[in-house]
């Protein structure tokens, strides 16, 4: 009989959320304050306790399953459906606030490409200690040092501090160690976003490989491609819950077209509830898609994302000389828009009915939720229809920047676009990071 | 095999294998205090010769104030500077291994939210750097001794002992602060705070003989000062007596400290990863 290498009951993760998300840690100003203001509440309004001002989140809950050995599990949902949580939460991390789990083998978790990497401490120096704070031993790793530094590629920079290394060398390294780990299960959160495309292939190979000795394996990712090429099984996590497991295929199917609709992959604008007050029903529908113009959901910031708008006008003395869209974050703040107007000179005029067709051009927005405007006009100051945000996308994290560097939510929404050139070597070409 | 790495989580549960896992992270803690000590004199230009110049001035600086111009008596004719650097020495261990220790959680917090491994690990670890800057700056003392004709006496077989209760103090103190300074920020102001503090109300500039004696007892409540007499007693020999009360209580209240630092601590690091 065998048992499940890890067999995960009834887990849940609950977060308390203050009531600025920034400030995880308290100045102890506050808590005095605080709580000479809730003594001040209890004296004064003994009915009202100080209110607190704190919430529960629970980022994960319910969560039951099993994992056979040498099983490759992909996790997938949209941001903030809780599949960093689980990650951390298996490899110990940071403990569960319900359930219980089972691990019956050793975890090496790999949720950072390079933590711990110090850049005073050379390749060879950094092998050693990233290893160690991966649990491997001294001798575990002096055995596998040169099987590291060979699929590193970085041979000739052993001894060179990494703080000189390239961005691709310095990811290569630190992948290359967490490779190596010798653990009967492996974690890995989406780090595979980083790095050149060939490096990608050979991390792909090198865990399939792993997987073939019998480890398992448990990986996160959006890009869907990979997931169907590495892993064999699925779970869908939906706001901290799980919605579907099992096949890869069918849970992939079911991730893309979930959401907060039934069916919102194409919205049906004809009766819409966010369409201003006025307006004429013009506009019918509207998708995004990728640029095979397949109806999706989440893009990598380095895909075009389509953004199709179909319109019809039902009374034949309609004239329509526009179509354009707007973009807010998910928090409402406007982030841009775009419209004929901007592309084309005048005249404006556009045809009665059809589909316009816009490109939002890769490497511009940073990773979050998104949601988009739509509308159409007669003039450029004249609306004729127009639905507020009703429908969003999702942007992941890719390596932009092909440095290992990748954005978040907390850069901002905007991905500038800079040529940088260091003040103490005036010789040096300005190097144009973003857009190669 | 499969016996050997079972482990079951259970929310709620205190960890039933945490001093194993300390054990299975060993080398962690090796690793982790060997990258302080490489960064730490890689950094630094003149390096080691920092670790031997901060202690040496301060030695001048204490024997001109205390031992000339404020005219205070040695110890049964130990040369002034002796006696001042046979404190100095514990004193800045506790002082720097205290920073290290209380700063640590901190510094390492990428390794706190992306890496699990006994917590503990991280503060221990950082303060073997300040150990090896002891080790060095006690280069100084043997020079001392050497000018001073000074021979030890058998006393100093108990150096290492002392060593460990420097090491419990700053431990014991360093863990409560590191894992205070998780959650309340606002600790990283108190550390330097205390370390100034402390070097006043300690006995380093001067000997604790000439506290009043009715006071001693009351002055033991400082943890230092039964460290630093212990050094005293250890190092100079022959005629220093060690003040057996105050010592004990000295020693009592190191224990406690350690033992009620490494409880808070296993209390406060199951959230450390949410909260850092």
């Amino acid at each position: 009989m065998t048992k499940a290498i890890i067999q995960v009951e009834n887990l849940g993760k609950k977060y308390l959320i203050g009531h600025s998300r920034k400030e995880k840690y308290i100045a102890l100003r506050d808590v005095l304050f605080k709580s000479a203001k809730q003594t001040k509440n209890m004296v004064l309004r003994p009915s009202k306790r100080g209110s607190s001002y704190k919430e529960d989140f629970w980022a994960l809950q319910n969560i039951s399953f099993e994992i056979e050995q040498g099983d490759r599990v992909g996790i997938i949902g949209r941001n903030g459906a809780g599949k960093s949580t689980l990650l951390k939460l298996l490899s110990r991390i940071t403990e569960p606030t319900t359930g219980q789990f089972t691990l019956r083998g050793r975890v090496a978790s790999l949720l950072e490409v390079g933590t711990g990497f110090h850049p005073e401490l050379t390749g060879r120096e950094n092998i050693f200690l990233n290893g160690a704070i991966l649990g491997m031993s001294k001798t575990e790793i002096s055995r596998k040092f040169d099987e590291i530094v060979s699929f590193a590629e970085v041979e000739r920079f052993l001894d060179t501090p990494v703080k000189r290394y390239s961005s691709g060398m310095y990811v290569r390294l630190a992948f290359a160690v967490a490779a190596h780990v010798d653990t009967e299960i492996l974690i890995v959160d989406e780090v595979l976003a980083v790095g050149d495309a060939a490096f990608q292939k050979k991390c792909l190979s090198r865990m399939g490989d792993l997987s073939n000795d019998g480890r398992t394996l448990l990986f996160v990712s959006h890009n869907m491609g990979v997931l169907r090429e590495l892993v064999n099984q699925c779970i869908l996590l939906e706001e901290g819950e799980i919605v579907s497991a099992g096949s890869v295929d069918e849970t992939i199917s079911k991730y893309l077209s979930s959401g907060r609709q039934i069916n919102d992959l194409s919205i049906d604008l004809s009766d819409h509830r966010n369409r201003l007050a006025g307006m004429k029903r013009i506009l019918r529908s509207v998708s995004v898609r990728n640029s095979e113009g397949e109806y999706q959901k989440d893009f990598s910031q380095l895909e075009k994302i389509s953004v199709h708008i179909e319109y019809k006008s039902d009374e034949p003395d309609t004239f329509l000389a526009g179509a354009g869209f707007i973009l807010y974050t998910a928090e409402g703040v406007r982030v841009g828009g775009y419209n004929t107007y901007m592309a084309f000179p005048p005249p404006h005029k556009i045809q009665k009915d059809g589909t316009i067709i816009f490109r939002i051009l890769p490497k511009q927005l940073t990773p979050g939720t998104y949601l988009l405007t739509v509308s159409l006009g007669s003039h450029q100051g004249a609306l004729e229809d127009k639905i507020e945000q009703c429908i969003d996308f999702t942007v992941y994290p890719a390596d932009i920047y092909r440095t290992g560097y990748l954005l978040t939510k907390e850069d901002g929404v905007a991905v500038l676009s800079v040529e940088v050139c260091m003040a103490e070597e005036p010789d040096r070409r300005y190097v144009s990071k973003n857009n190669n | 095999m499969e016996s050997e790495h079972y482990l079951r989580i259970k929310a709620g549960q205190t960890e039933t294998q945490y001093w194993r896992d300390v054990w299975r992270y060993r080398e962690l803690f090796y690793f982790l205090a060997w990258r302080d000590i490489l960064v730490r004199y890689k950094q630094t230009f003149i390096g080691v010769a920092w670790a031997l110049i901060r202690p040496f001035l301060t030695m001048v600086v204490f024997t001109i104030v205390f031992g000339r111009l404020a005219n205070l008596p040695s110890e049964s004719n130990v040369p002034y500077p002796v006696l001042v650097f046979a404190a100095i020495l514990p004193w800045q261990f506790f002082a720097s291994a205290l920073s290290e220790c209380s700063n640590s959680l901190i510094s390492n917090s990428n390794l706190l939210s992306k890496v699990y491994f006994p917590r503990l690990v991280v503060p221990t670890s950082a303060v073997i750097v300040s150990f090896v800057d002891f080790l060095i700056s006690g280069m100084i003392l043997l020079g001392l001794m050497a000018w001073y004709n000074f021979v030890p006496s058998w006393r100093i077989l108990a150096l290492p002992f002392f060593v460990l209760v420097a090491f419990a103090a700053a431990i014991g103190s360093g863990l409560w602060l590191a894992a205070l300074n998780v959650k309340y920020r606002d600790f990283r102001y108190v550390v330097p705070f205390i370390v100034q503090l402390g070097l006043y109300i300690s006995p380093v500039g001067f000997s604790s003989n000439i506290v009043p004696q009715q006071w001693r007892l009351l002055y033991s409540l400082n943890p230092m000062v039964g460290v630093i007499d212990g050094f005293r007693w250890a190092i100079l020999g022959r005629g220093t007596v060690l003040y057996w009360p105050g010592f004990s209580l000295s020693l009592i209240l190191v224990g406690l400290i350690l033992w009620s630092g490494v409880m808070y601590f296993r209390r406060m690091e199951r959230t450390f990863a949410d909260v850092i």
